[in-house]
């Protein structure tokens, strides 16, 4: 990402002393204000609730009720609330948690490896039965994943698997759209002839792959992760099928859980532990995207969308 | 580098003609047996059979489609899916539109701060984005709570039977526009740079060139972001069933085909019909998005 939009007004102001190749393309307009204040309402648009969720994360339960929604309370609450969250029902928070990230790196992570061979496999070899694979695949993304749950379901609960992780884990390990992301950014990140050389050096071709095609890979690979750990961290469809026992939840069925206390009979409300809950669920994540943003960007713009 | 000695090239091109492929290929192939083609096969399997309490499981034959087909709650539920589809889908691509042209223009300050914060809700699951709006509509201690009794106003209230498919398509919107966008900004950034250049010696204006190549450009990618988003929108679950909590009168059991195929399982145990029910709703999101696929190319003519 050599651009950096940041600086085109300067760069449109001191276009004149700048070599010409330098941002060929921002040299020759401004910043926008008005354009800058339009796209700034979807910005609000999109940080109003992150802001309201982070603000209501400081609020005790009655603070919850007695303050205005984006303004904080009058009682900064955030520690007591995180240590309620991490202790209440005997820490089951971070049970869950751990959970979540069990099912990330084996589920996700799993699932980039599988991608990411079958992808190369798939650019970088002509066998048959390749066009085959890609029609059955790119068709069962169509197939509703959550059309899948019920059958899914009972042939797992006939194996054995429900209310273990397994039932969790090995759905996840199938990204056909990770698939697809790796199959088109292999075909144009790795050259032939570089295989090729490694070939005619007499490395195998998992040994290539491993040491010649794989840092190549990189950018789209971190891609593909990245889509697979929100997919995992996120799944709430399938853990709410599979899984009875709240000892193996992921945090999504157990924020849900603790929303529903507030509706059973005799439950106590828990708002603030569900707000505050929220908010640790989605900063992991959140700290992942932009951590490595400059790498899953250039990995998306190489490979994926390209037609 | 490699020595001069020769080697045995198998294709011209480049691309080795072998078998080795299937060993790269091979483990996501077996994985995707298991969860993909063995349930649906499973499921097809299921939709011709009925279990009853007194007879037990006996073959029905298309029984169950035929029941499914003149559901009415089945209808009711693909009924307003479809509504929520073609409302939502264009505002949340349009707005997506908008915000990568514009990021991508080159004329917004902080441009890539915009880029990075507009994409930041993907990263929220979809049960923390349901609660936390769901709390934010409430009238209790949400903002439009805060509102009427700030302001004095009477801000209808968003989880109403009325207004509460609205604001499950707030909600998605406001997951997915920045998903969309990044989608759209990468494919601009793909583009030619030579093509703009030309196109300014030619003295063609910002929206000339918006319409004559950067919206070409964006053809397939927003074909993509349309099938995906009707798929999304067909298989609507996660939404409803958590503001099922908190507003138990607005949502019905039956608000959505998925919501329905759940409850008809794992509440009624009606494991045939819902698989039914799940097979219906699979063939008719790949009906459409393969219609939809067929429209464009022919447009693209």
């Amino acid at each position: 990402m050599a651009r950096t939009p940041t600086a085109t007004g300067n760069a449109a102001r001191s276009a004149g002393r700048r070599p010409p190749r330098v941002r060929r393309r921002e040299a020759r307009r401004s910043g926008s204000v008005a354009l800058t204040a339009l796209t700034g309402l979807v910005l609000v648009y999109t940080l109003l609730p992150l802001a309201w969720l982070l603000i209501n994360a400081t609020k005790t339960q009655q603070g919850l009720f007695d303050s205005f929604g984006l303004a904080f309370a009058e009682d900064f609450a955030l520690v007591d609330n995180i240590a309620d969250v991490l202790t209440q029902d005997d820490g089951i928070f971070l049970r869950w948690l751990l959970n979540t990230l069990l099912y990330v790196c084996v589920g996700a992570g799993g699932a980039t490896l599988l991608a990411a061979l079958a992808g190369y496999g798939l650019a970088k070899f002509a066998f048959p039965g390749r066009r085959a694979i890609f029609a059955v695949v790119i068709g069962a993304v169509a197939v509703p994943g959550t059309a899948l749950a019920v059958p899914t379901f009972l042939m797992f609960s006939r194996l054995g698997l429900t209310n273990t992780p397994w039932a969790i884990i090995i759905p996840s390990l199938v990204s056909p759209f990770g698939l697809y992301l790796m199959w088109t950014f292999a075909a144009a990140a790795v050259p032939d002839e570089l295989i090729e050389s490694a070939r005619v050096d007499g490395a195998g071709e998992f040994r290539t792959f491993f040491t010649v095609s794989a840092p190549l890979l990189a950018p789209g690979t971190i891609t593909v992760l990245l889509f697979n750990v929100v997919a995992t961290w996120n799944n709430y469809f399938l853990p709410l099928i599979m899984l009875k026992n709240p000892d193996w939840y992921p945090l999504t069925i157990g924020l849900k859980t603790w929303s529903q206390q507030a509706g059973t009979a005799g439950g106590e409300a828990i708002f603030h532990l569900v707000i505050t809950g929220s908010l640790l669920t989605i900063v992991p994540l959140i700290a992942a995207f932009l951590l490595l943003q400059r790498y899953w960007q250039s990995g998306l713009s190489t490979g994926g969308v390209k037609e | 580098m490699a020595s001069p000695r020769t080697t045995r090239r198998t294709t011209t091109s480049g691309i080795r003609r072998s078998r080795v492929g299937w060993q790269f290929t091979g483990p996501f192939l077996a994985v995707f047996a298991l969860v993909f083609l063995a349930p649906i096969a499973y499921s097809l399997y299921l939709s011709v059979f009925r279990t009853q309490l007194v007879g037990g499981t006996r073959f029905v034959g298309l029984d169950n489609y035929t029941r499914a087909l003149t559901d009415p709650q089945f209808w009711s539920a693909l009924g307003r899916v479809t509504l929520f589809l073609a409302v939502q889908v264009p505002i949340m691509l349009f707005l997506a539109l908008l915000v990568a042209l514009a990021i991508d223009s080159g004329r917004l300050y902080g441009a890539s701060f915009f880029r990075i914060s507009v994409f930041l809700p993907y990263a929220v699951p979809a049960v923390v984005a349901a609660l936390m709006w769901g709390f934010m509509y409430g009238t209790r201690f949400g903002l439009v709570g805060n509102l009427n009794k700030a302001l004095g106003l009477s801000v209808p209230d968003p989880l109403s039977p009325d207004l509460i498919l609205a604001s499950i398509g707030n909600i998605v919107t406001w997951e997915f526009v920045g998903y969309n966008m990044l989608i759209l900004y990468s494919a601009l950034r793909v583009v030619n740079p030579a093509l703009y250049e030309a196109a300014a010696i030619d003295g063609a204006g910002q929206l000339r060139i918006i319409t004559a190549i950067k919206l070409p450009a964006l053809r397939g990618p927003l074909l993509i972001a349309t099938i995906f988003s009707i798929i999304g929108s067909f298989h609507l679950f996660t939404e409803p069933s958590i503001l099922h909590t908190l507003a138990p009168n607005s949502i019905t059991t039956y608000f959505t085909p998925n919501f329905y195929a759940y409850s008809l399982s794992f509440a009624g145990q009606q494991f045939n019909y819902a698989a039914t029910v799940a097979i219906v709703m699979g063939v008719i999101t790949m009906a459409v998005a393969y219609l939809v696929q067929l429209r464009a190319m022919r447009k693209a003519d």
